[in-house]
């Protein structure tokens, strides 16, 4: 087991180390006069810079002035001793921006997380059951529904809905406009007040997926010999579908969810910029729209470590969850 | 036995076509078996009507993708001025018969009510007529003649295309001043009613009014015509009238009087010219027009064919990458297999999302032409995505690879290439349409996202995503519901579709299913 998680995750270093290069690569292509109006507009904003400064101090600190190999391996020191460098658009270090915006995402996207958990594996395991029943159909459909609805119409919906019609939420934003005025408790309910629609679309979008894949490998269990052989020797039917079935789906579920888990950090980048919640997804959106460069090698790099992580995680739990699996 | 017996037997026996056990080949099975799957024809049903209404509908439909659509607005604008005249007014029977020095003699003799002044060598006599009207002659070489009349009154002629002549003013004028109900002139009988209008056979003749009609811009020139209908408005007490110009073009005016300057102001509603912008549907726009006064049922079928060419041309991409580097992994296998698998593990690895966002800002940056645009995010959407069917592509003929009838197309000695994509291949397909299908889904939804955010199809390309874009306006988002409710429920309901076809197709295929 030891041997099999050192050897992925050497593996796992080697393919870190590809993605980054790539990607910087990717950034160092960029159009140089892409960078060149970023300075401009850097050197614009009163109490600044020059403009020859700032495209000096871009060069420097992102080894343009060096060749792509230099630079990258010179960003990689940097980067191996914690230090991302500036945000152009933010101003301060990157790892302090990340740190301010990384909790509320991860709060939301944990919540949607548990939420999706609680609904869509009962659903998955009673659509399964009933296989071409009305709620299979319904469910199955509903989940395709939820599967294929695009993030930001839903958004729109909810905010038409919750935040125009009904004025029940506000249309954006984390914290209201009285935030200030309001006691440490009042605070709390404030900014969960501002998470509720984002949760809702989070849950709603993603939803669909568990669903199916909770149906699928519910399906595949209930097809296997040793539910007949259970339904045979004359269990209970309700027995036969939560302790023998079940516990044998969970097998996939938790992989799949445990691969999942490094993902809550990453932040719904769709779902926050829509509803404006300054977490780590709408702080890169808007870093990487504004082409600052530094932040958004970081957040591309942060992501890739995230799905590798993921993909461990889950590797390890096959193994641990299911006892006939040996990894040798 | 008798013949029918026989007849009997000989047809329970008979292998005629229609005692024939049916087989069904396997194409025909899956289509039976999805066409059984009411879920997967509905979302058939609706991909065929979105085809139709992107394709044929962007036939149809009367508009072009980018037609601009006017409409005219209304708004009053100062256009005149009328104001009561307070002061004697001068009309001279000939150009220069009445001189400026002899007008402030006129003041002078008329303030001392003298009945003659001398202006240099010349003599004037004045006739007054009341307090408002004079009428003032010069001696000339022993008869005395009327030179011009002094008075409040404006006199214009009923006809636009000429002027009052000078004795039809001064009679007119008279007679007003003296309260008389007609005059004769050149053997016509004229009549004067009481709002200044003169009338000759009934017909009117010509106006007398005490108002000053002065247009309020300097370059307009106020018609004849405009000045009578005017004052045949201020004689009525009128709020507005209406009058067409000498193009034809009619306007209303409307009156207001301002009691501090005792005078008119005349507002004319002009007519701009404006986009058509936001227009709530209508028998012209079944959908209402959008941002730019564009027809939004034209848009949104255009939008339909924009989002379709790009899902289909991305998933030919991705698959045929994928199936060619897929099919050499697997059929390979060795180092070749190992590169071409590390390099699916890199591009799992690469968040394509915020990828694609950054290369969308930079194309901003460089203001990629929209339709090069296009092209762009087709490629880089395609090239993100092939490691997803190199992976399908791969394990399939791995697991086919073992398989007995691999091992006997192996052992009839036919060549490699044959023994792919004869064998192997089609074996492979059933899978992969499932795939494509499913993935046209997420690829239209993702570029309608990256539309959306302004980053994937530019206007004036119209797309799915784009068009809900306006939404981000939150006037829009409350008041125009017609703008971006019917592109997201297209893109919804096909996107779905794709979907449902795609898992009714994969449960077709499948021939272990039970139904």
């Amino acid at each position: 087991m030891r041997k099999f998680i050192i050897k992925r995750l050497i593996i796992s270093v080697f393919i870190l180390i590809l993605v980054s290069f790539l990607v910087y690569v990717l950034m160092r292509c960029l159009p140089t006069s892409y960078l060149e109006q970023v300075a401009r507009q850097k050197s614009m904003t009163p109490g600044s810079k020059s403009f020859e400064e700032w495209m000096e101090q871009l060069s420097a600190t992102y080894g343009m002035d060096k060749g792509i190999f230099a630079g990258f391996i010179a960003w990689c020191g940097k980067a191996l001793r914690g230090d991302f460098g500036d945000s152009w658009k933010w101003t301060v270090p990157v790892i302090q921006k990340f740190k301010e915006s990384v909790w509320i995402s991860f709060v939301m996207g944990g919540i949607a997380f548990l939420l999706e958990i609680l609904i869509a594996i009962p659903l998955g395991i009673i659509a399964a059951t009933k296989q071409y029943s009305k709620t299979d159909y319904t469910i199955t459909v509903v989940a395709l529904a939820c599967f294929s609805l695009p993030t930001f119409f839903f958004a729109s919906l909810m905010k038409l809905v919750f935040s125009v019609k009904l004025g029940w939420f506000d249309l954006g934003g984390l914290i209201g406009r009285n935030y200030e005025q309001l006691s440490a408790a009042a605070r709390v309910g404030d900014k969960a007040m501002h998470l509720v629609l984002p949760i809702i679309t989070l849950v709603v979008i993603n939803i669909g997926y568990l669903m199916r894949y909770t149906r699928t490998n519910m399906l595949e269990v209930l097809n296997a010999d040793y539910i007949r052989t259970a339904r045979a020797k004359g269990v209970s039917e309700h027995k036969v579908i939560y302790y023998h079935a079940f516990r044998n789906t969970l097998i996939p579920l938790v992989t799949m969810l445990g691969g999942s888990l490094p993902g809550l950090f990453a932040g719904a980048l769709i779902t926050e910029t829509l509803y404006s919640i300054p977490g780590i997804g709408y702080t890169s959106y808007q870093s990487m729209v504004a082409g600052d460069i530094p932040f958004s090698m970081f957040y591309l790099v942060f992501l890739a470590i995230l799905t590798l992580l993921g993909n461990l995680i889950s590797d390890i739990l096959y193994a641990v969850v299911d006892p006939r699996v040996r990894i040798e | 036995m008798s013949s029918d017996n026989q007849e009997k037997n000989e047809q329970q026996y008979s292998l005629n076509d229609d005692r024939r056990v049916r087989t069904l080949s396997p194409g025909a099975l899956v289509i039976r078996r999805f066409l059984r799957n009411r879920v997967a024809v509905t979302g058939l049903v609706i991909l065929v009507f979105m085809f139709i209404f992107s394709f044929i509908g962007g036939m149809i439909t009367p508009y072009k993708e980018d037609q601009l659509f006017y409409r005219y607005e209304y708004q009053n604008k100062q256009y005149a001025g009328a104001k009561e005249n307070t002061e004697l007014r001068y009309v001279e029977a000939s150009e220069g018969s009445f001189p400026k020095v002899a007008q402030a003699k006129f003041v002078i003799a008329r303030k001392t009510k003298k009945p003659k002044f001398d202006v240099k060598k010349s003599t004037y006599f004045v006739e007054p007529e009341g307090e408002e009207f004079y009428a003032i002659y010069e001696q000339k070489k022993g008869a005395k003649e009327l030179v011009a009349f002094a008075t409040y009154d404006i006199v214009s002629s009923a006809h636009s295309d000429q002027e009052a002549s000078f004795e039809l003013q001064f009679e007119t004028s008279r007679a007003l001043a003296a309260g008389e109900k007609s005059f004769t002139l050149d053997g016509k009988e004229y009549t004067v009613d009481e709002g200044g209008i003169v009338s000759l056979d009934g017909e009117p003749a010509a106006y007398a009014s005490r108002y000053l009609v002065q247009p309020i811009m300097k370059d307009v020139e106020l018609s004849q015509g405009f000045r009578e209908q005017l004052l045949q408005a201020i004689g009525e007490d009128a709020d507005e009238f209406v009058y067409a110009d000498e193009n034809g073009e009619e306007s209303t005016y409307t009156l207001t009087y301002d009691a501090g300057t005792s005078s008119y102001k005349i507002m004319q509603a002009v007519a701009t010219k404006k986009f058509d912008t936001y227009s709530a549907p209508s028998r012209a726009h079944w959908l209402g027009t959008d941002r730019n006064g564009m027809d939004m049922l034209t848009r949104l079928m255009y939008g339909g064919r924009v989002s379709l060419y790009i899902g289909f041309i991305v998933v030919i991409i991705e698959t045929l990458l994928g199936v060619a580097l897929g099919g050499l992994s697997g059929f390979a296998g060795g180092w070749v297999d190992q590169v071409i698998m590390r390099t699916v593990d890199v591009f799992y690895c690469i968040p394509s999302l915020p990828i694609i966002i950054i290369l969308g800002a930079a194309m901003d940056a460089m203001r990629v032409d929209p339709q090069i645009r296009m092209l762009y995010l087709m490629l880089i959407l395609g090239f993100l995505g092939w490691p997803g069917v190199a992976r399908l592509v791969r394990g399939q003929i791995l697991s086919l690879r073992e398989q007995e009838f691999m091992t006997a197309a192996e052992a009839t000695g036919i060549r490699a290439s044959r023994r792919i994509f004869r064998h192997l291949i089609p074996n492979v397909i059933p899978q992969l349409i499932v795939t494509m299908t499913m993935s046209l889904g997420s690829t239209i939804l993702t570029e309608a996202t990256l539309s959306f955010l302004g980053l994937g199809v530019k206007f004036p390309f119209a797309s799915w995503g784009n068009i809900i874009n306006d939404v981000n306006d939150t006037f829009v988002l409350t008041n125009y519901w017609f703008i971006w409710i019917p592109a997201g429920v297209c893109l919804l309901l096909t996107v779905l579709a794709f979907n449902l076809v795609g898992d009714g197709l994969r449960d077709a295929f499948d021939p272990k299913m039970k139904r």
